[in-house]
């Protein structure tokens, strides 16, 4: 669920057209020569949805979750059947969390770089973000400009995306007061038939089959040999984990850089979002509009302008911030604050403002509220954004793309330049690793979820 | 403690209508007012302003000597020291009923000591001293109202307000917390500000009454006044029960008229140029039989302890009245009015 989009595209590749060892294994695979279906508009799209299936679930999740039994008992009380208690009272309900689930998904989707460069580069078909990555890659004269244009195309297309969204929500105020009823549950009744069959495929094809392909193709000893008893070989892993040494500094870097936007970013959004749904005086209007801004800015255009920036040595303290990983770390700051942010400002915006009131009426001060009220009450949103930000940040690819040197390097950026180099059984090893490392911290954070408040490990109710 | 003071106080959301429209008021120290009036006249406003979650549009907002608030300035809620039941209870979902009850406390310091004997001593006084351990989401409508409840208990607030704090109460629950607010009053000294729709329970409970209609303050002053000597045809048809008939009376009559005069004024054409005056005619002081004016009853209805009946007078007006027997729709009786009040 929180594998990174170049692992993914990296695992569908392996998984289908003429050289998949897994297809091979299983002698199921397009003679040789037959084009790689995935290696089109129609392959990018389909791993577009793939990818995005999870953050749209767990907005829409969030937004069912706030449905509340009572509402719906008195739907039903009032005539309406269990189909159109669903469309009168449960969607509404439901409508603001997949608006934002969309929304994620459609910004998401236009600044993505991992799928388009694994599909789109072999074939030459360019999405703006991998236009832009190529531009930079044969640098000349002109490019600051051509790049800085198409950032812009990229940032309009994002924003107009949130316009619709922010249209879409406006003034629905869907708080549920007092907050202390039950959820509610949906009986699927006799459908279950239907839908767990189904579920079980989805799962099968978006789960395990992409990572047996990939594990087949970190398997086999070289590129295009079929996978048997006899070929398999350990030397892809060998050399990942214990040769090169670029893989390890790339799991530190990844691993401190999300650490550290991850915590940094949960300070901030706590505050931001009171403010973006509490105050409602000019000055805060204004912050909450500078705050939308690294919002509708996929991390493209944010790497880019960061480039721009700081290519040149800051002015006053005459250090340069371009080629270090700082450079990594604000821009990842600035591109991950949309993510951290969202939940946040929905469990803000839930909240029964009269639980701050008796607050203030008790005599507690803004940073009294913060600590005593508003924190443990939007908590579980809040560890909810820190894991998402940081499962997000440790695999990223987008950003780091263009803004790392040697040394700097993320994971995404040695998994996608190995891949790109023809070192595929190599690229296939790292990623089976960095799913493997995906797994263990949510089973990690599986076993400590009892100690977390209720809905804090977002795939969790 | 002081005297709470509004000032002409208006609210305006910008909505073309002002929610609350020049409202001064009063509030005597250790009084215990309450806010009457249909939904949506405003009575939750004032009690925002009060306690300073909105800030008037308009007018200004005393506590003794000290301002409050008016259009420039408001002072923060939580520097008022004043202490509210909220028509949702806020009870905070992920503290126990003491923590809720002992938040004020902690807010201000106290030691740890003082801070357990007024929680136990708080949720004593509302008897919910076992309960102390529980979540507010494991508890009852009624327990979450006296844990809200037990929240103003801790400290000594001077103003402690309550937005229809009965309002998703049963009856019987809701005898048994009035009582606990009248104990609670009695025994704080606060001056205490109630919100409720419900006549019965601000008259139960109060030692003055706000009626509020449409943003605007009608009249203010003690239960029996209110019931006896309502000002105006508004009032006078919100509270309580009665009939208003229009009836030709000489401005210069007293205002309480006895039926001698009524006698004389039911049979009366209007004077000439002149107008027709409202006046209040309470079921109680309809006698119906003897000797009287002649009514027709319209219909009856059991209410346990008697019949209300609607009845007829000769020239069409409708008048009430209670009878111990069971008078039967049509029946012609004549009724004696020992009691009327020229609104
Ligand atoms: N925050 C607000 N914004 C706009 N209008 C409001 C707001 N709060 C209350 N009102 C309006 O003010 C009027 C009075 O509301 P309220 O004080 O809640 O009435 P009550 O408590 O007497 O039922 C209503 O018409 C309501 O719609
Ligand atoms: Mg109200």
């Amino acid at each position: 669920m929180m594998i990174p989009p170049q692992v993914t595209a990296l695992a569908w590749v392996q998984m289908s057209g003429p050289s998949s060892p897994l297809l091979k294994a299983l002698h199921i695979a397009p003679p040789l020569g037959s084009p790689q279906p995935l290696y089109s508009v129609g392959g990018v799209a389909l791993l577009y949805g793939v990818q995005h299936a999870p953050l749209v679930y767990l907005a829409l999740r969030a937004g069912l979750m706030n449905v509340p039994r009572d509402g719906m008992e008195a739907a039903r009380l009032s005539g309406a059947s269990a189909l159109r208690t669903f469309r009168d009272i449960v969607l509404p309900l439901a409508l603001p969390g997949m608006i934002a689930g969309a929304a994620i998904a459609f910004v998401s989707c236009i600044g993505n770089f991992g799928i388009p460069a694994i599909l789109g580069i072999p074939a030459s078909i360019y999405t703006l973000s991998t236009l832009v990555f190529t531009k930079f890659a044969a640098f000349t004269d002109r490019t600051f400009g051509e790049v800085a244009l198409l950032s812009g195309v990229i940032a309009l297309i994002s924003v107009a995306g949130l316009a619709v969204q922010e249209r879409a929500l406006g003034g629905r105020d869907y708080r549920i007061l007092g907050q202390s009823g039950a959820a509610a549950c949906l009986p699927v009744g006799r459908w279950r038939f239907v839908f767990l069959p189904v579920l079980a495929i989805l799962l099968f094809f978006m789960l395990v089959a992409p990572f047996l392909a990939l594990l087949a193709g970190a398997l086999v000893p070289a590129y295009g040999v079929p996978l048997t008893v006899k070929t398999l070989s350990f030397h892809a892993f060998e050399e990942v984990l214990l040769r090169q040494a670029i893989t390890r500094t790339a799991f530190a870097n990844s691993l401190f850089l999300a650490a550290v936007t991850a915590i940094g970013l949960l300070v901030l959004s706590v505050l931001a979002g009171y403010m973006l749904t509490r105050r409602r005086d000019a000055a805060s209007r204004m912050v909450a509009s500078l705050i939308e801004i690294p919002y509708a800015l996929p991390g493209i255009v944010v790497a880019v302008a960061f480039i721009l920036v700081f290519a040149a040595p800051l002015p006053v303290f005459n250090v340069t911030l371009y080629g270090t990983i700082w450079i990594i770390l604000v821009a990842y700051f600035a591109s991950f604050f949309a993510v951290s942010l969202k939940p946040v400002v929905s469990a803000y915006r839930q909240l029964d403002p009269a639980l701050e009131e008796a607050a203030r009426l008790a005599g507690a001060g803004f940073f009294t509220r913060l600590k005593d009220i508003l924190v443990p009450l939007v908590a579980p949103a809040a560890g909810a954004s820190v894991i998402l930000v940081f499962l997000i940040a440790c695999n990223e690819l987008t950003v780091s793309a263009l803004l790392w040197s040697a040394g700097t390097q993320t994971l995404g950026v040695v998994i996608y330049n190995l891949d790109d180099s023809g070192g595929s059984d190599l690229a296939s090893a790292l990623s089976v690793l960095v799913v493997l490392m995906v797994v263990a911290m949510m089973l990690l954070l599986e076993a400590m979820a009892k100690h977390l408040p209720k809905g804090a490990v977002p795939w969790r109710s | 403690m002081a005297k709470l003071i509004l000032n002409n106080v208006s609210k305006d959301f910008g909505t073309g209508q002002p929610a609350v429209s020049r409202v001064s008021l009063d509030v005597r120290e250790g009084g215990f007012l309450a806010l009457l009036g249909p939904s949506g006249c405003g009575k939750t406003t004032v009690l925002r302003m009060i306690a300073g979650f909105e800030a008037p549009s308009d007018g200004a907002i005393f506590l003794g000597e000290r301002l409050l608030a008016d259009p420039a300035q408001s002072l923060p809620p939580e520097r008022r020291n004043m202490a509210m039941v909220f028509q949702s209870y806020a009870l905070w979902p992920h503290m126990s009923v003491a923590d809720n009850v002992g938040y004020p406390l902690k807010v201000r310091g106290v030691s740890k000591e003082v801070y357990r004997r007024r929680i136990v001593e708080a949720l004593d006084t509302v008897r919910l001293a076992d309960l102390a351990d529980r979540r507010p989401a494991d508890l009852s409508g009624g327990q979450r109202q006296r844990v809200a409840l037990a929240r103003c208990l801790v400290t000594q607030p001077d103003v402690v307000l309550l937005d229809e704090p009965l309002a998703n109460l049963d009856r019987h629950l809701r005898q048994e917390m009035e009582e606990t607010f009248r104990e609670f009053h009695i025994r704080s000294g606060a001056t205490m500000i109630y919100v409720t729709h419900d006549q019965s329970e601000a008259m139960a409970l109060a030692t003055d009454i706000a009626v509020m209609s449409r943003g605007e303050l009608l009249q203010v002053a003690p239960p029996q006044e209110i019931y006896a000597c309502p000002e105006g045809r508004l009032v006078g048809s919100l509270i309580g029960r009665g009939a208003i008939l229009s009836l030709a009376v000489p401005a210069a009559m007293l205002r309480k008229l006895d039926w001698g005069a009524i006698r004389a004024l039911l049979g009366a054409a209007a004077p000439d140029g002149g107008v027709l005056a409202d006046v209040l005619v309470r079921p109680e002081d309809v006698r119906l039989g003897g000797e009287g004016a002649a009514a027709r009853v319209r219909s009856s209805l059991y209410e346990g302890e008697r019949y209300s009946v609607t009845l007829d007078l000769a020239d069409g007006q409708i008048l009430r009245a209670f009878s111990r027997e069971r008078p039967m729709p049509g029946d012609t009786m004549s009724v004696t009015i020992t009691s009327a009040w020229r609104l």
